[in-house]
């Protein structure tokens, strides 16, 4: 489904991601862990363009994202994304957050969208929250608008750039639940995230990210038990 | 005594002699009208330039894009400083004297050049409203597939507008009053005819009655800014 080859970014002269190759297929949750600024977040963000890759090819389902001559805008519908702030829009009511894009790019009409918000603040646990705002919301909600939001492109694939970071402890649990509810209906996910017991009772592969390249990877139950690289086992040293 | 009878007499033949109200009605309606119609094409010109500005600064393109939007940025830079570097007057007096002159009435001529000069002190403030709104915003429009003209109209501008709003008043204000100048290329605004009625009888009371006019319209504004921002906080509660 996604087909990473030999990905570079670099800000400045700074090299962020020295080389990626990585391939992520219909239905795989694939977490990626690593300290901060070992490349995952910009290497998610890569996925759906937000950031400008400086080198390599990302094959979408077959497209090249990466070429220019491909519509980057459409492209988008079909990959969810949830950012660590959430960035719910907060001019919007909830509803409105979830009814923007789908009725603004012509997807659905005002009808259609209407209900899919509403099943889908059902599916996240919020029904009772179309009409608030962003602003009246704790930031466990409102990830979890932000989710719905992002699912209500129907989107192929899911994008979270840790998802939890910014919430307080005792929110974390509800945005990985609803997460995990996610997984279990197939969706195809990747995670950026410092939350270890879900990459491990969640996770189908664990990605582990050094120095802008992919250090190690394994199934979540080799990963954790058995770690190669000194470097990754210094890492779970400190986080498990 | 006698003073109250000097300032009835005045203020009887600065209004009610030969109907003279009806010429600040009309010198009113005037000034309105330059008002309204400057400040709609200073709105217009205004979000244009900061849109060009800020894109300009977002994205480094490449291609026939990128040299066209960097020569706007120039065009755009040139238009700020040259309005913002010369005073009103002479700029209504260049565009009424070189492409209105065959006009006898200088009211369009006006609407152009406040519009015009309304627009570079629109602009910096559009631009600052733009920038206020956290990148987020942008990023999360643009994940969603909307593209980055959507992203602007339905999420950005709606948040800067919020955030200019005090701003953005303060400019009509200034706006409004700064009308009077219109005067030096023969339009009959307010403060023309309460002058012209001034120097007809000897006394300075057409001037206080336009003062007086000016500052309920001024007035009356900032209750309009109140009540929009009070409806705006509404949908911001926390």
């Amino acid at each position: 489904m996604i087909d990473v080859k030999n990905l570079c970014k670099s800000f400045g002269s700074h090299e962020v991601l020295k080389g990626i190759n990585e391939h992520i297929s219909k239905g795989e949750k694939v977490v990626i862990v690593g300290a901060s600024g070992s490349g995952k977040s910009t290497f998610l963000r890569c996925l759906n363009l937000l950031e400008q890759p400086t080198g390599g090819t990302i094959t979408f389902d077959g497209i090249d994202i990466t070429d220019p001559k491909n519509d980057i805008n459409k492209l988008r519908t079909r990959m969810g994304m949830v950012f660590q702030q959430f960035n719910l829009f907060p001019h919007l009511s909830v509803k409105e957050n979830i009814k923007l894009a789908p009725v603004k790019l012509k997807l659905m009409t005002e009808s259609e969208a209407d209900k899919r918000a509403l099943e889908l603040l059902a599916r996240v646990g919020l029904p009772d929250k179309a009409d608030s705002y962003p602003g009246q919301l704790s930031g466990g909600q409102q990830q979890r608008i932000a989710i719905a939001r992002a699912l209500a492109m129907n989107p192929e694939v899911m994008l979270f750039d840790e998802p939890t970071s910014a919430l307080d402890p005792e929110m974390v649990g509800e945005v990985l639940e609803i997460m995990k509810e996610l997984a279990e209906d197939g969706m195809t996910m990747v995670v950026v995230t410092h939350e270890m017991g879900f990459a491990r009772s969640v996770a189908t592969r664990v990605l582990f990210m050094d120095e802008g390249v992919i250090a190690e990877q394994n199934e979540p139950g080799e990963f954790f038990s058995n770690p190669q690289h000194p470097r990754l086992r210094e890492f779970l040293s400190k986080v498990l | 005594m006698q003073w109250l009878n000097k300032v009835t007499a005045s203020l009887y033949a600065a209004l009610i002699e030969g109907e003279r109200w009806k010429l600040y009605l009309r010198g009113l309606g005037k000034t309105l009208e330059i008002s309204a119609g400057a400040v709609v094409l200073g709105i217009l010109i205004g979000v244009i330039v900061a849109i060009i500005k800020v894109s300009a600064v977002q994205k480094k393109m490449g291609g026939h894009c990128g040299v066209l939007l960097r020569a706007g940025e120039w065009l755009c830079d040139v238009y700020l400083t040259v309005i913002r570097g010369t005073p009103v007057m002479l700029q209504l007096m260049i565009i009424y004297f070189s492409v209105f002159a065959s006009m006898s009435d200088g009211t369009l001529a006006a609407i152009v050049g406040f519009g015009i000069n309304s627009g570079a002190y629109v602009a910096e403030i559009v631009r600052s409203g733009i920038q206020s709104i956290n990148r987020g915003q942008t990023e999360a429009g643009r994940s969603l597939g909307l593209s980055a003209g959507m992203t602007m109209r339905f999420i950005i501008l709606p948040q800067a507008f919020r955030n200019i709003l005090p701003a953005l008043f303060n400019e009509f204000i200034t706006l409004l009053k700064e009308t009077s100048v219109a005067s030096v290329i023969a339009v009959p605004d307010m403060v023309k005819n309460a002058t012209n009625i001034k120097t007809k009888i000897y006394n300075i009371a057409p001037l206080y009655v336009t003062a007086l006019i000016y500052l309920v319209l001024v007035v009356g504004l900032t209750v309009v800014q109140r009540k929009i921002e009070g409806r705006l906080r509404e949908s911001d509660r926390r």
